[in-house]
């Protein structure tokens, strides 16, 4: 049997000295501290919550087929039909053409850094101006355009915008192809190097096929950052209430109508905006939580 | 003469026979080869390298067509152009000072309320106060505030915070009208506003950033303080907060640099008077709210110059704003390793 020594007894005084709380002053900073935390993260919460309620309240009630399909109603008249369907249009057209821009050469883009170089001066130059890009003011985009497409081409038009659309794209299908390419494992490149493929097999028969499901993603996140933006819009596609006639005429889109009625005087227009941006947030949290979707199944495959 | 042999090793089915045929083939393929395979590689290679290329060169051509159509004001104005305080159109002078005041303003207030409510989601969202099926929808909930077009966040700036906020800045000018920034009487949108807005729209980068910032810091400094009888939120103040201050001052100019340039939801509650008044309840502009409103209207070719003139500033700001926040970013990762 194996003697078991109890621990020795402490004296009275240094046991109570162990289990003595905190001092009061720091019990009220711990309390007062974490209460702060949580009422500012709760004041952090608020704004989200209250932006789709009144979205939700104002919106919902007059969403229905008719607002889908048809035009904006002149002010003042009575029992005409009244929607938004050009602007829809006018949206998915402009971010159909920054797609088309932006998605070659980002992904070009995206693969130089991670696959030509990837440690050398010129990446981490590109690298670094592709970072750059990310973070300039959409509306300079805008000025961009308009000096670049509308002052050269002589008017307002869906070119103008797409092409200012595609420009806040581009560094973010860039970045974030580098960053899917960057997860395939070397070995995988190394196998197929090793069984006689050149750069270009191995590129997009290996690797851009493993990261496809990343680059999706990011090409997903750039097109919901292109649908909700507006002041890109306003002075290169401006607006029109009718149906888009040309790629080279002014072009109604959701968020610059939104803009616009949300400032008119008329409470129609006004309602005609809350519904709108339910049709505008829905379609972008659409496209945020089909990104994620596809992210998951990364992870999980 | 290893023409032919080399040539399909291109393809992978007939790659092997190649292989098969002579092992010395696949040593010449690496480095020495000519005909289609070589084409399609090099080409390849030419045009990635285009594409990177063009990529960059947006940066350059964008920074040229700016200062480019600038030109005529910056040549009117010269640089007495920063600090002109009168923007008339019909008299055609133009000054900057009342934007520029306006665009540091706003985005210093949205910085002074978004840095300490980021940087407590952050804390919330890493350390142990909720267990972790709470911890990730907050920080995911809190983040998709930016998913939100700015222009929505106008619309609701217009339609439920400035009433919401009119008896508070009232309040403020019937207790503090004596103190500059609360002078004049309120009207419902003003500087205060847009700063608020601005503070929203500004916490999910704080937020996020602080929290990965937070979650790469080594377990050892938090168990040590702790183990030296540091309660939670000294450890916090003390050990988390200093280690990752130059992250989440990283965050905090990205933040900025977003504020400094958001245009839309300031527009819809600013007011945009071109007036400069020092008081935060007064009517105000911006850069971009002023850009916003301006442009499409514009004919007169200074108008057009002067508006030039005013992006190639905020171009600039914000330029020096982001390379210094990705540098401060950049020192966080190195302190790191």
């Amino acid at each position: 049997m194996i003697d078991r020594a109890s621990p020795p007894i402490p004296e009275d005084s240094s046991l109570e000295e162990l289990q003595s709380s905190l001092p009061i002053g720091r019990t009220i900073f711990t309390i007062g501290m974490t209460v702060l935390a949580f009422a500012f993260t709760g004041l952090a919460l608020l704004p989200l919550l209250a932006i789709l309620f009144a979205i939700l309240r104002q919106g919902l009630p007059n969403l229905n087929w008719e607002t889908l399909t048809s035009l904006p109603a002149p002010v003042g008249m009575e029992g005409v039909a009244n929607g938004f369907a050009n602007a829809t249009l006018g949206t998915l057209i402009m971010v159909g053409i920054a797609s088309l821009i932006s998605i070659p050469f980002g992904l070009m883009t995206g693969i130089f850094l991670s696959e030509f170089s990837r440690d050398s001066k010129v990446a981490s130059a590109i690298r670094f101006i592709t970072t750059v890009l990310t973070g300039i003011p959409s509306v300079i985009v805008g000025v961009f355009a308009y000096a670049v497409v509308v002052l050269t081409t002589g008017g307002f038009s869906a070119l103008a915008g797409g092409f200012a659309l595609s420009i806040l794209m581009l560094p973010v299908v860039a970045l974030t192809t580098e960053e899917a390419l960057k997860l395939v494992p070397i070995s995988q490149r190394l196998a197929s190097a090793a069984l006689g493929s050149n750069r270009f097999q191995t590129t997009f028969k290996i690797v851009v096929a493993t990261a496809l499901p990343g680059i999706t993603t990011g090409i997903l996140l750039a097109v919901a950052r292109a649908a909700g933006e507006t002041a890109p819009l306003i002075f290169t596609a401006l607006f029109s209430d009718n149906w888009p006639t040309g790629l080279s005429d002014p072009t109604p889109s959701l968020s610059v109508l939104i803009y616009n009625y949300a400032n008119s005087p008329f409470s129609e227009q006004n309602e005609l905006a809350w519904t709108a941006s339910v049709v505008l947030v829905s379609l972008i949290l659409l496209i945020s939580v089909l990104s994620r979707l596809v992210t998951r199944r990364i992870i999980k495959s | 003469m290893m023409k032919e042999q080399f040539e399909p090793a291109g393809k992978p089915d007939s790659g092997k026979t190649s292989f098969v045929k002579n092992g010395f083939d696949a040593d010449f393929a690496l480095t020495n080869g000519t005909g289609e395979n070589l084409w399609l590689d090099q080409g390849f290679t030419w045009l990635v390298h285009g594409f990177a290329y063009g990529t960059a060169f947006v940066l350059f051509w964008l920074s040229w067509v700016i200062f480019q159509q600038a030109q005529p004001a910056i040549a009117h104005f010269g640089l007495g152009f920063l600090w002109g305080s009168t923007w008339n159109i019909g008299e055609l002078t133009f000054g900057a000072l009342p934007f520029i005041y306006g665009t540091l303003v706003s985005s210093a207030l949205a910085l002074f309320i978004a840095v300490p409510v980021g940087v407590a989601v952050a804390l919330i969202t890493s350390e142990d106060f909720l267990p972790p099926w709470v911890r990730s929808p907050i920080a995911f909930v809190v983040e998709l505030i930016a998913a939100i077009p700015s222009v929505i966040i106008g619309m609701w700036g217009i339609f439920v915070l400035i009433p919401f906020l009119l008896p508070m800045q009232q309040w403020l000018y019937d207790r503090f009208s004596w103190v500059p920034l609360f002078s004049t009487p309120p009207s419902g949108p003003s500087l205060l506003v847009a700063g608020i807005v601005l503070s929203i729209m500004i916490v999910p980068t704080v937020a996020a950033i602080s929290r990965e910032v937070l979650l790469v810091i080594p377990k050892e400094l938090r168990s040590a303080s702790m183990s030296l009888g540091a309660t939670r939120w000294e450890t916090i103040f003390r050990v988390l907060l200093p280690s990752g201050t130059s992250g989440i001052l990283g965050a905090s100019t990205l933040a900025l640099g977003r504020a400094l340039g958001e245009t839309m939801a300031v527009t819809m509650v600013i007011g945009n008077s071109p007036q400069l008044n020092p008081s935060l309840l007064e009517l105000g502009s911006t850069i971009p709210s002023v850009l916003a409103t301006q442009f499409a209207e514009a004919l007169d070719k200074l108008h057009i110059g002067a508006l030039m003139y005013l992006s190639l500033i905020l171009f600039a700001i914000t330029f020096l704003v982001n390379i210094a926040a990705v540098l401060m970013v950049r020192v966080f990762g190195h302190q790191q390793i």
